[in-house]
């Protein structure tokens, strides 16, 4: 339309969306009513729309697909969607999750409902912009504006610390976005465009390279967010409402890892190499130093906030391994943890509901009152455990075989991090769930509603099922995956030749 | 020699202007009885007319009155910003001088001098040229500062102004003296040419000189002394007239003569220029994190833009140019917005100025909360809104010539500056609602939505600002 292609249609969508509840008047329960139901229909059509564009994706190819292309700042920066193997899942991911997060704030959010969907929506648009740009400044644009709706979603809707926290979280995000901003500007003088499939062709000059791989690696190494620079994440993630979590969780996260595979690697390849011992050391500390501050929190989400940044501590390592197993497990890794982690929170959420208090110690022996629930939540703990069986399991098992491959010492100590995983997803599960039920206030919680049986069916269902078949995303990502380890060789090879013919 | 028709057709905006004052002078000291009359509504229309005249089609840069007033495309577009800047303040002046019981008709009569002094200021192809329309523009600039005479803030801040406006003249006069001396002209070219190969020392003093008076004029540390003080004691119109045309006008003439008179000594002015902006920058983030006044905050936000805007001329490239154009440009309209939501803060009959009376704006008066966050976020830089494009600009600039700390430090500053507009933003959403602000007048109100909406959706059509700044910014080299 106009030119137009699917993928405009997806970012568009839930602006449209947006539009329509703007204009909605009043603020009687009927308008409120509408006004999310609009907000769930344009989710849901955003994701069928996805899916169809899945369905023209042609995942043999590495190529980008879906390309469309205008004009915008002069000749040089453009308005160019595209997505490829590495950006589809995440495109998928984050139509799919969205319809929860609505769901999710059904009844929960009762003060400037229409300002929250609002938010929602706008930044839903931001979110595929993001895994859809193809041109350099248009990544830019999306990857920092989303910055203004989470900002809004934490500081307006969230708990006791909200401002603390919403500042933090974007100061800290803007500190490490702006260095990047001028590494893209430095790209733009030597290559004179930001296009990303241009960029992805040009060699830049190797000790430029290094500082490049630095300034992206600010933003993306707090964006993921990898140890030291995670401080802002359990600040976040504690104060952020329930469905700010999952979004926070299941995509802002991945927004890092996809920054790495997109322009660090393929772009900075011999930076890349140079660095990936620094990435791997970062990567063990998060994995067995976060998990050790997990064991010890006393307030469920902070929990769950450390073992995410553990887990992307996963993520990295595989990542950085430069071999298929370690890109596709990082790759799955990211997309069971958007499910996974998702979901922990919306099982949070759940108790929070009822009980307004995220304190470990106000639970136990819910399994007595809840025993739906307690099956749900144990599928999930499994899940980010990484038992096998689970989606968890696929992503970690592989990213810890390309570790191996890459650095056995490195894959020694991350598997360390596994068991303490285990220890305190269990010790978590243990306080909350098993237990005598002593606590007067407990003795009269009600068990999953239908709307939050709906809310978490799906997503055990998924978990499970990547679990036992993780083929489709990995098919997926297969493709594009060795066109850049392709690339990546020849560059290092090249790189390796020049040398030797200058000695 | 060009035939007179000649020159009168390329300074015509100007000579429109300075008839047209005259006339207003004449018409409110016979007829009005010494009230506004309809005074301002023809000096809307004759700035209106002026404005037009910009985008008539220039063929070639013409260079009239021997040598001293230039019409280009880089004059007229930034004459187009003052224009507008000079247009948009003084449509929103009349209300609240009307309330405030000065509305006198002086006023309209003085913002076209001021104007009149921009446009030739702007203009301005040698030294002469340049004092007399610097002085021009100050002169009306002092009056109109302490316009609101019995109120003692507004007449201190007209003082001051005064005071330290003297002394930047005296600075820029001396420097230029000195300039004369060493090269043996005042025409930007013939200096140029004259300081090719040798640089005497006492030209790099008259630099130093020229360059510190017209700092004092663009408010850039360590010559920024005056502004949150005039900015806060002068009448809001007044003052969002200053952060607007006078700063258009200002750095025009600075990039003019830096571009077309110094290119030969780029060592010497670019350390200066670097020196003040990151300054700037830093003083611009730093001091604003404590100010409660809104009208004092935007004075030490304009001090760290105007940081910004130089990072672009630093690069003293092409390209640098292009990015202070752009950056001005940009800065204009989240300016003009920006005190178009200052002038609708009305309660209890009177306006008030601190932060705080913002608090949950977001509740009873959802469009104006929402385009002012959204200009706050736009100041900071943040995309998609338009002051993110203005940074890339100049930023990318300073990159390509290779002054990689000048901007890391200006990224850095940015984060720090974000940190107050983000608490604007904080308390218009997310504290508990004070005092309602009362309904103001048509015009302020549509400047504010129309500003917003251009921040807000400047990256849907981009093209035709950047066509224009290019074409700007390749007509001066």
């Amino acid at each position: 339309m106009f030119g137009f292609g699917i993928l405009t249609g997806l970012i568009v969508l839930p602006l449209v969306g947006a539009a329509f509840i703007l204009v909605q008047r009043g603020d009687d329960q009927a308008t409120l009513g509408n006004i999310r139901w609009a907000a769930l229909s344009t989710t849901l059509i955003t994701f069928l729309l996805s899916l169809w564009a899945w369905k023209l994706f042609d995942p043999a190819t590495a190529n980008f697909q879906l390309v469309e292309q205008k004009a915008w700042l002069g000749s040089t920066i453009i308005y160019k969607l595209g997505v490829d193997g590495m950006s589809m899942p995440f495109v998928l991911l984050t139509t799919f999750l969205m319809p929860f997060c609505i769901v999710a704030s059904w009844e929960t959010i009762t003060t400037r409902v229409k300002e929250y969907m609002i938010a929602f929506l706008v930044l839903e648009a931001l979110m595929i912009g993001v895994f859809c740009a193809l041109d350099l400044v248009l990544f830019y644009l999306f990857f920092e504006a989303g910055l203004i709706p989470m900002f809004l979603i934490i500081g307006i809707w969230g708990g006791k610390r909200r401002i603390y926290a919403s500042f933090k979280f974007f100061l800290y995000t803007l500190l490490g976005s702006l260095l990047m901003l001028l590494a893209i500007m430095a790209m733009y003088g030597v290559a004179g465009t930001t296009d990303i499939t241009v960029l992805l062709k040009t060699t830049f000059p190797s000790s430029m390279q290094k500082w490049l791989w630095l300034a992206f690696f600010a933003s993306f190494a707090v964006k993921m967010p990898m140890w030291p620079v995670h401080t802002w994440l359990p600040d976040a993630h504690v104060e952020a409402p329930t469905a700010g979590s999952v979004i926070l969780a299941g995509i802002l996260l991945k927004m890092g890892g996809y920054g790495f595979i997109r322009f660090s690697i393929p772009m900075f390849p011999e930076a890349s190499h140079y660095f990936a011992p620094l990435v791997f050391g970062l990567s063990v500390i998060a994995i067995v130093y976060t998990s050790l501050v997990a064991l010890v929190q006393e307030d469920m989400k902070k929990l769950i906030a450390y073992s995410s940044v553990a887990h992307m501590g996963f993520v990295t390592m595989g990542l950085f391994s430069m071999n298929q197993q370690g890109l596709q497990g990082a790759i799955f890794q990211m997309v069971s943890h958007g499910l996974v982690s998702g979901a922990l929170f919306l099982c949070v959420g759940v108790v929070y509901d009822r009980m307004h208090t995220r304190d470990i110690a106000a639970y136990g022996g819910l399994v007595q009152r809840m025993p739906i629930y307690a099956v749900v939540f144990m599928v999930f703990t499994m899940a980010n455990v990484g038992l096998p069986g689970t989606s968890g399991f696929v992503g970690e098992f592989l990213t810890l075989i390309g570790a191996f491959g890459a650095n056995p010492w490195v894959a020694f100590f991350a598997t360390s991090g596994v068991i303490l995983s285990a220890c305190y997803a269990l010790f978590l599960y243990r306080r909350i769930i098993f237990g005598v039920l002593e606590k007067q206030s407990l003795k009269n919680i009600a068990d999953l509603t239908p709307r939050e049986l709906a809310l978490l069916v799906p997503l055990v269902l998924l978990t499970i099922y990547y679990g036992v078949n993780p083929g489709p995303i990995l098919d997926a990502c297969a493709a594009s995956v060795q066109g850049l380890l392709r690339s990546y060789e020849a560059a290092l090879a090249a790189t390796k030749t020049a040398a030797l013919i200058l000695n | 020699m060009t035939p007179l028709s000649f020159a009168f057709a390329h300074s015509l905006p100007e000579i429109l202007l300075a008839i047209g004052a005259l006339c207003l002078l004449m018409l409110g000291v016979f007829k009005s009885g010494g009230r506004d009359w309809i005074i301002s509504e023809l000096a809307i229309a004759i700035l209106g007319v002026a404005f037009l005249m910009m985008f008539v089609e220039l063929k070639e840069p013409a260079l009239v009155y021997d040598g001293a007033f230039i019409d280009d495309a880089f004059g007229r577009f930034m004459k187009a910003l003052a224009l507008g800047g000079a247009l948009i303040s003084l449509l929103m002046s009349r209300e609240f001088m009307a309330r405030e019981g000065i509305d006198l008709f002086e006023f309209p009569v003085l913002v076209l001098l001021a104007t009149l002094g921009m446009l030739m200021l702007i203009s301005a192809h040698n030294l002469i040229a340049l004092y007399l329309g610097l002085e021009l523009m100050s002169l009306a600039l002092y009056v109109i500062a302490a316009f609101h005479r019995h109120n003692v803030r507004a007449s201190e801040a007209g003082l001051k102004y005064f005071v330290l406006g003297a002394l930047s003249s005296g600075m820029l006069l001396y420097g230029s003296s000195l300039l004369y001396g060493f090269a043996g002209t005042v025409s930007f070219p013939g200096i140029a040419a004259a300081l090719k190969g040798n640089v005497h020392l006492g030209v790099i003093f008259g630099l130093v000189f020229v360059m510190a008076g017209l700092a004092f004029k663009m408010s850039v540390v360590p010559f920024h002394m005056w502004t949150p003080d005039v900015y806060e004691g002068a009448p809001t119109p007044v003052t969002a007239f200053f952060a607007s045309a006078a700063k258009m006008a200002a750095v025009a003439v600075t990039v003019r003569i830096i571009i077309t008179a110094f290119p030969g000594i780029e060592g010497q002015w670019r350390q200066i220029i670097v020196f003040m902006s990151i300054l700037s920058m830093a003083i611009g983030a730093f001091a604003a994190i404590g100010q409660t006044n809104i009208k004092r905050l935007m004075a030490y936000s304009s001090i760290g833009h105007m940081g910004f805007a130089l990072v672009g001329l630093a690069a003293g490239t092409e390209k640098g140019v292009n990015g202070v154009l752009m950056y001005m440009a940009i800065y204009l309209v989240m300016t003009l917005g920006t005190f178009a939501a200052i002038l609708s803060m009305r309660t209890g009959g009177k306006y008030v100025e601190s932060i705080h009376d913002l608090a949950g704006l977001s509740r009873s008066r959802k469009g104006m909360a929402f385009f002012l966050a959204m200009m706050m976020l736009s100041l900071a830089g943040i995309p998609p809104l338009a002051g993110f494009f203005a940074k890339w600009y100049a930023f990318a600039a300073a990159i390509d010539a290779g002054l990689y700390p000048l901007a890391v430090i200006g990224m850095l500053s940015s984060v720090v500056a974000c940190f107050y507009y983000l608490r604007v933003v904080k308390i218009i959403y997310l504290d508990e609602p004070a005092a309602p602000f009362e309904g103001v007048s048509r015009e302020v109100t549509a400047v504010m939505y129309l500003a917003g909406a251009a921040v807000v959706l400047y990256w849907v059509f981009p093209g035709p600002l950047v066509s224009a700044a290019t074409a700007a910014a390749k007509s001066l080299f």
